[in-house]
């Protein structure tokens, strides 16, 4: 598959502590396509965070990657040396952080901050880069950006600050942008103010995009494909579609229906039980197994495979295995399944992703 | 800004008042009085003394006078020397004060800046635990101890410089080292902890993202916002210094004001004391205020504005 932008195979990223060895990432493969949008969701601790920062090559000091390969554009980004790697960064690869309130420099003027990565990898006067910088500004939305160039970040208001570092981050036109957790510290206007942003930017510069979140309700505006995380291992990946509207994997049901909805408004949201597993000594069989109501003899002994559902959709669930026995999802995600046959013989939806509650 | 310092001057008077009046009751509740260390004055000669320096006035009545020259900025005469007016002793005392104090400063808040970052980019190996045993030693060395290995070895055995005194410049140079170290460790603990807190924060992180190199991220984002706050402490420790060290001036026999309030406070020239008294208070205030305008100029964040309207 030459469409893809980015390749992540078999990737095993452990943290050397003095409690042991935290196995955060376990075997984790995916792909990127040129322009397309990929949520990678899960609860806290999946290792998110610490997948797409392998990609960035901005892990922390007590990181080993034992085992994998990263192919940007075929060129495995962990056999690159530091320099290529800086070129790398703020280039063609580049990053949202989670905090706008803390990503900003507190003494340097904006207008320098987003100039500087042009500055660092682009030959281009001093003036050219603040000039591109506040053409940048104004395109995310910056009121007035030309007399704000001099302003200092806690002249602007969170929501401000966040579309400063989405300048930062795509000034360079990078080929990937990671966005960890962009909205997440912002309210639900903002929020969604900056997903259309993104989506906006993303037409007009056909970047390729990762986007992380836990929040499920956000993955529908923005992702063509979602990857559910779940232990340090993708356990289910898919289009929006697939894994909205026919989930294969009882976590992704648990997250799911953990979700608010138009009709779920006011009622009483059930997270999923229990806790993740210690990654210092991940269990033998699947790491869902303890909290799971669906595991089976096989799940406690077995971590289960990837099984094929659509040309696009795996989930790594032994529910899947032909031997397994026919099981009845939760009440939510059955309803969700039949809404959306419903909807798609009436031909309601076009652009399916839209058929959801936003 | 300028409604600002106006105010904080008045700030000034007021607690240069206050000082003043608390020295100047204090005094006299001290046990002796200045002449009766010198047991060989008579009852009658004691008398005529204590007439010319109106000390046989009620208290109130002295603390007025003693108030009302202040304004004219007469902090009285001397006990000790006699005709020599308390301001021009502490004037002629000065300048060995203020230069070993700026050198000591000057030398001490840099390489203890230095050292701060140094271990802050080593953190946790072992050029940081080299750095921390540095400062911890500078910390808990008195100034008396080191001057004096100083003056033992590198005047009395090598005879590199001058080992007491004050006639050339290269008497200052020990001194000078011997007060710098208080300063340096002090600087370069602090400047640690604030550029390994600046080194973990998100906007370093970003600065990495963007394709800075390790070296690109300390000078173009990380020394700026470490030293903000480390200029807080330069201001005391410099007031601390300027006004000369008590031990160090003794130890090099430097005639400087340090030197003076030992001597002072020895014989009970109650003028001298409250004199230098009100000097050391002036000089702190004078430093804090100079540290806060810098701070304000290098921290876009800090507008020195009366009122605290929006932040
Ligand atoms: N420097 C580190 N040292 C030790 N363990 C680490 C380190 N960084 C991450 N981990 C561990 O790796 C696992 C994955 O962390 P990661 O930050 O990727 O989670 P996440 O999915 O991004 O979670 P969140 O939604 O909270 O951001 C966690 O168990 C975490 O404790
Ligand atoms: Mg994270």
């Amino acid at each position: 598959m030459s469409d893809n932008i980015l390749e992540v195979k078999n990737l095993n990223i452990n943290f050397k502590t003095f409690a042991g060895t935290v196995q955060a990432i376990r075997d984790v493969s995916f792909n990127l396509k040129k322009g397309e949008t990929l949520a990678i969701v899960g609860e806290s601790g999946s290792g998110k965070s610490v997948t797409t920062r392998s990609i960035m090559g901005l892990l922390a000091s007590n990181a080993v990657i034992e085992h994998g390969e990263i192919l940007f554009k075929g060129q495995d980004l962990l056999k690159e040396s530091a320099k290529e790697m800086d070129h790398h960064r703020g280039n063609d690869l580049s990053m949202i952080f989670q905090d706008p309130m803390t990503s900003l420099d507190p003494t340097m003027t904006i207008g320098k901050q987003v100039a500087e990565p042009l500055r660092i990898h682009g030959k281009i006067s001093k003036e050219k880069a603040l000039k591109r910088a506040q053409e940048v500004l104004e395109l995310v939305g910056i009121p007035n950006a030309k007399n704000r160039m001099k302003d200092f970040p806690h002249q602007f208001s969170g929501g401000q600050r966040q579309r400063i570092v989405i300048a930062i981050a795509i000034v360079n036109y990078p080929e990937i942008l990671i966005a960890d957790e962009p909205t997440t510290a912002l309210d639900v206007t903002v929020q969604a103010q900056i997903i259309d942003l993104m989506r906006e930017l993303q037409e007009k510069l056909e970047t390729s995009i990762i986007f992380i979140t836990h929040d499920l309700g956000v993955v529908a505006g923005i992702a063509d494909r979602v990857a559910v995380m779940y232990a340090g291992k993708i356990i289910e990946v898919g289009t929006v579609d697939e894994i909205f509207y026919q989930p294969k994997h009882p976590y992704t049901w648990g997250l799911l229906s953990s979700m608010p909805t138009l009709d779920t408004k006011g009622a009483k949201l059930s997270s999923i039980p229990g806790t993740p597993p210690d990654l210092l000594d991940p269990p033998k069989g699947d790491a869902f197994a303890p909290r799971n109501p669906y595991a089976m003899q096989i799940d406690l002994e077995a971590q289960p495979p990837f099984f094929k559902v659509s040309d696009t959709h795996y989930a790594a669930t032994w529910l899947l295995h032909p031997d397994a026995p026919k099981v009845q999802p939760p009440a939510p995600i059955v309803k969700r399944a039949q809404e959306y046959a419903h909807l798609m013989q009436t031909g309601a939806v076009d652009t399916p992703s839209e058929g959801s509650q936003n | 800004m300028l409604k600002y310092i106006l105010k904080r001057l008045g700030y000034m008077i007021l607690t240069l008042f206050i000082v003043a009046s608390i020295t100047f009751f204090m005094m006299k509740l001290m046990p002796g009085t200045p002449f009766s260390n010198q047991d060989k004055l008579s009852a009658a000669q004691l008398k005529i003394m204590n007439e010319q320096y109106g000390l046989n006035k009620p208290i109130w009545q002295q603390y007025l006078i003693y108030l009302g020259n202040l304004l004219h900025g007469d902090f009285g005469t001397s006990f000790q020397f006699s005709n020599q007016p308390v301001l021009s002793l502490i004037t002629s005392r000065l300048k060995p004060s203020l230069l070993i104090g700026s050198q000591a400063m000057i030398i001490g808040s840099l390489l203890g800046i230095l050292l701060g970052a140094v271990a802050a980019i080593n953190k946790n190996n072992w050029i940081d635990s080299l750095a921390t045993f540095v400062s911890i030693v500078g910390i808990s060395v008195p100034s008396f101890v080191l001057g004096v290995l100083l003056q033992f070895f590198i005047a009395f055995k090598w005879h590199m410089f001058p080992i007491a005194g004050f006639d050339n410049w290269q008497a200052s140079v020990l001194p000078s080292l011997a007060l710098a170290v208080s300063p340096l460790a002090q600087t370069a603990r602090f400047m640690r902890t604030e550029m390994v807190d600046v080194l973990n924060s998100d906007y370093i992180e970003l600065s990495k993202a963007k394709g800075n190199t390790r070296w690109q991220t300390v000078v173009k984002h990380t020394l700026r916002n470490s030293l903000i706050p480390v200029i807080t402490i330069l201001g005391p420790l410099t007031a601390n210094i300027l006004t000369g060290s008590l031990v160090v001036e003794n130890i090099f026999s430097i005639p400087g004001i340090g030197e003076q309030f030992v001597k002072s406070i020895m014989t009970n020239d109650y003028p001298t004391i409250m004199g230098l008294t009100i000097f050391y208070a002036l000089m702190f205030m004078v430093m804090l205020l100079i540290t806060d305008i810098l701070y304000s100029l290098i921290d876009p964040r800090i507008r020195l504005t009366n009122d605290k309207e929006e932040n």
